[in-house]
């Protein structure tokens, strides 16, 4: 059995290795949040998920595509068939060519993606000072810290040290990759109105929206982890059973 | 292969098979009734994981290959819809995507128990080689699945890669634009290395099937890496190594399957989350982890090769890296011939155990080297582990060859293990 538990240590320290293979570059270190979604019977909040929907779609979504996402996708946040469809129905989105070959205007559809708030890649950078905004579907896996990253990121605005210097349209931000990010600070206390009490706090809209976030890039999360457990029962029950097994076809041969 | 000696079956559907074609009468030889070391520890668990690995991989491969679309324009997105909108797709996915690490793990663990017990040792030369070369293969299918996604890190690396070809001498930028199928990496290159990610599994099957024939003709080797004698010192391979190997394989898959639910990301790098652009480079390119020793040494030759007193460069230190890179698989294939020591199993060589045990250190510390920024300190300590790591073949075990004593081994592997049960 020693040989299990030092092949366990190896695969650990495989994982440890390349875990901190390669350090982010800001000058803070990302602090760890406390998620419902952590661990292995981590769960998504269904509150937290809708209000940070409600955040990405009064502040984010005016610069953030999330093309990977479709509006039907939203019943995972607890939004009933009615209200998906009236949420995808705010947006209009060209479709055709219809029978006489003309384009045409119509209300967006659940089967519809995420309306992109730019026509092109060019427009955006037109729009925002040459700075691409990034699609925000994959954000928290596409970062190093994910979701801790994100929360990070939106409540670490500050004022730039003194003797560095900010180029035109730059900002200081603690977390970012090089501490100069093009974005300004995107929330502040009060700008999007909860409706369940929640308080409406910097700090509060960036803990929902990272939350969002991650379930953005996750949504098979949950099924995934639940899976998970019955496998790992299911294999470690299995393994036992052959373990007994094993110990008893290999009994008469130790002592011969 | 033959039918020489075949025993009747009792089922008469069985029978009328096997007398046209030996297939029960073959596994019942080879995996049924087979002699084998009755010694083994769980070391020997990894060739038969190795192997449902393979089969792992292949499986969810193919599932995976009906729903992707090998264009540069698609590729990413189609990955995306494969997580969300395919049926279980996030499953084959990350049963893949994990599968790779995890088939590296069993393999690496496989190369490091065949070194140590001294398996490449005759009569096992042939059998040791065929294994490198699946390693090889495994190598480069595992870097071309890779930039499938077509994720930053997938541009990236496949670009780093595919250079390094450019730094043999004359035919070098041909061999590149080759590979790229064109004057940069893009989508024929995506196309050729889709084409091939799916063709080399089975080739790699193939030379499964070689390495256990051969395997099957001298018999496995055993931790004390003494021949067995007769029917006293082995076992069938069924019940027992059947049992036993299912057992280590379900505890592997734990931890295969703790990563693959829990933890999908952890293997992988956030950059090839960010579809493949030409214009950013990613501020650290880096390989999976399992090419990571490698990748050190690559980048550990920072200079040129120079006739001294002049300015002609002999090797340039690209070339090196690449020379040196490829130099260290080339001396897994030459492991059996430089190795002439008569006793096999490092449990009886004390000097050889010391010098090897150190050598999967110095492999490791040159994985942790790789992924770090080719600055600082991290480029002399691969540096020193680049240069144990030949020196161990080069050096090391030439002088064990002469100077390490032949410890006296014991009669047979049934005493040997009657002794040990006494003591324990």
């Amino acid at each position: 059995m020693k040989y299990s538990i030092f092949i366990f240590l190896m695969i650990l320290t495989i994982g440890f290795a390349s875990g901190s293979a390669v350090a982010a570059e800001s000058s803070h270190k990302i602090p760890h949040q406390h998620w419902s979604f952590d661990g292995v019977f981590g769960t998504y909040d269904r509150g937290a998920l809708q209000r940070g929907f409600q955040v990405y779609t009064q502040v984010c979504a005016a610069c953030h595509s999330m093309k990977h996402l479709s509006y039907r996708n939203l019943s995972a946040l607890g939004y009933s068939e009615a209200e998906v469809k009236a949420i995808a129905a705010q947006n209009t989105v060209t479709d055709g060519p219809d029978d006489e070959g003309e384009m045409f205007e119509r209300p967006m559809k659940p089967s519809d993606k995420f309306k992109n708030p730019y026509e092109n890649d060019k427009q955006a950078r037109y729009a925002n000072n040459g700075a691409l905004p990034p699609d925000l579907s994959l954000i928290t896996k596409a970062r190093h810290g994910g979701a801790d990253y994100i929360y990070a990121l939106l409540t670490g605005y500050a004022e730039a040290p003194e003797g560095e210097t900010l180029g035109a349209g730059q900002h200081w931000n603690k977390y970012m990759p090089g501490n100069k990010i093009a974005m300004a600070a995107p929330l502040s206390d009060d700008m999007v109105g909860y409706e369940d009490g929640t308080p409406a706090t910097l700090d509060q809209y960036a803990r929902d929206v990272s939350h969002f976030l991650t379930w953005a890039a996750e949504p098979e999360m949950e099924v995934r982890k639940r899976t998970g457990i019955k496998v790992f029962i299911f294999l470690l029950i299995f393994a036992g059973i052959m373990y007994a097994t094993k110990r008893k076809i290999w009994a008469g041969v130790k002592k011969s | 292969m033959g039918s020489g000696n075949r025993e009747k079956f009792d089922n008469p559907v069985v029978e009328w098979v096997d007398s046209r074609l030996p297939v029960f009468t073959l596994m019942q030889k080879e995996y049924g009734v087979f002699p084998t070391p009755k010694n083994f520890n769980y070391f020997w668990n990894f060739g038969a994981i190795a192997m449902v690995m393979l089969v792992t991989m292949i499986v969810t491969g193919i599932a995976l290959a009906m729903h992707y679309v090998p264009h540069a324009a698609m590729a990413f997105d189609s990955v995306e819809r494969i997580m969300r909108d395919v049926n279980h797709g996030w499953l084959l996915r990350y049963l893949h995507a994990n599968g790779a690490s995890f088939f590296f793990i069993a393999v690496y663990i496989h190369i490091f128990r065949g070194m140590y017990y001294g398996s490449y040792k005759n009569p096992r030369e042939l059998l040791w080689i065929l294994g490198v070369v699946i390693f090889l293969l495994m190598m480069a299918t595992a870097f071309m699945g890779y930039v499938l996604p077509w994720g930053q890190m997938s541009f990236w690396g496949a670009t780093v890669i595919t250079n390094l070809f450019s730094a043999i001498p004359l035919v070098g930028d041909s061999i590149v634009t080759l590979l790229w199928g064109g004057f940069s990496v893009d989508n024929p290159t995506l196309n050729r290395f889709f084409a091939l990610h799916y063709l080399l599994p089975f080739v790699i099957f193939a030379v499964v099937f070689l390495h256990v024939w051969a395997l099957h003709v001298t018999g496995s080797n055993n931790p004390l890496g003494i021949e067995p004698k007769g029917k006293q010192d082995t076992l069938p391979f069924h019940p027992y190594y059947t049992i036993k190997d299912t057992f280590g394989l379900l505890v592997f898959l734990l931890l295969y399957v703790g990563y693959a639910f829990f933890a999908p990301n952890d293997l992988g790098h956030p950059d090839n989350y960010i579809p493949a652009d030409p214009l950013v480079t990613p501020a650290h390119i880096v390989p999976e982890w399992y090419f990571l020793p490698f990748y050190a040494i690559l980048r550990a030759i920072t200079f040129d090769i120079a006739i001294p007193f002049t300015d002609i460069v002999l090797i340039s230190a690209k070339l090196g890296g690449v020379l040196a890179m490829f130099g260290s698989i080339a001396l897994l294939f030459a492991l059996p011939f430089l190795d002439k020591h008569p006793v096999r199993s490092a449990v009886f060589r004390p000097w050889f155990k010391i010098a090897f045990l150190a050598l999967a250190v110095v492999t490791f510390i040159l994985g942790v080297c790789g992924g770090k920024p080719a600055e600082g300190l991290w480029v002399p300590l691969a540096q020193i582990c680049t240069l144990y790591y030949y020196a161990f073949f080069l050096v090391i075990i030439p002088f064990l060859n002469k100077k390490e004593p032949v410890a006296k081994l014991p009669p047979s592997i049934h005493e040997a293990v009657l002794s040990k049960n006494k003591q324990g």
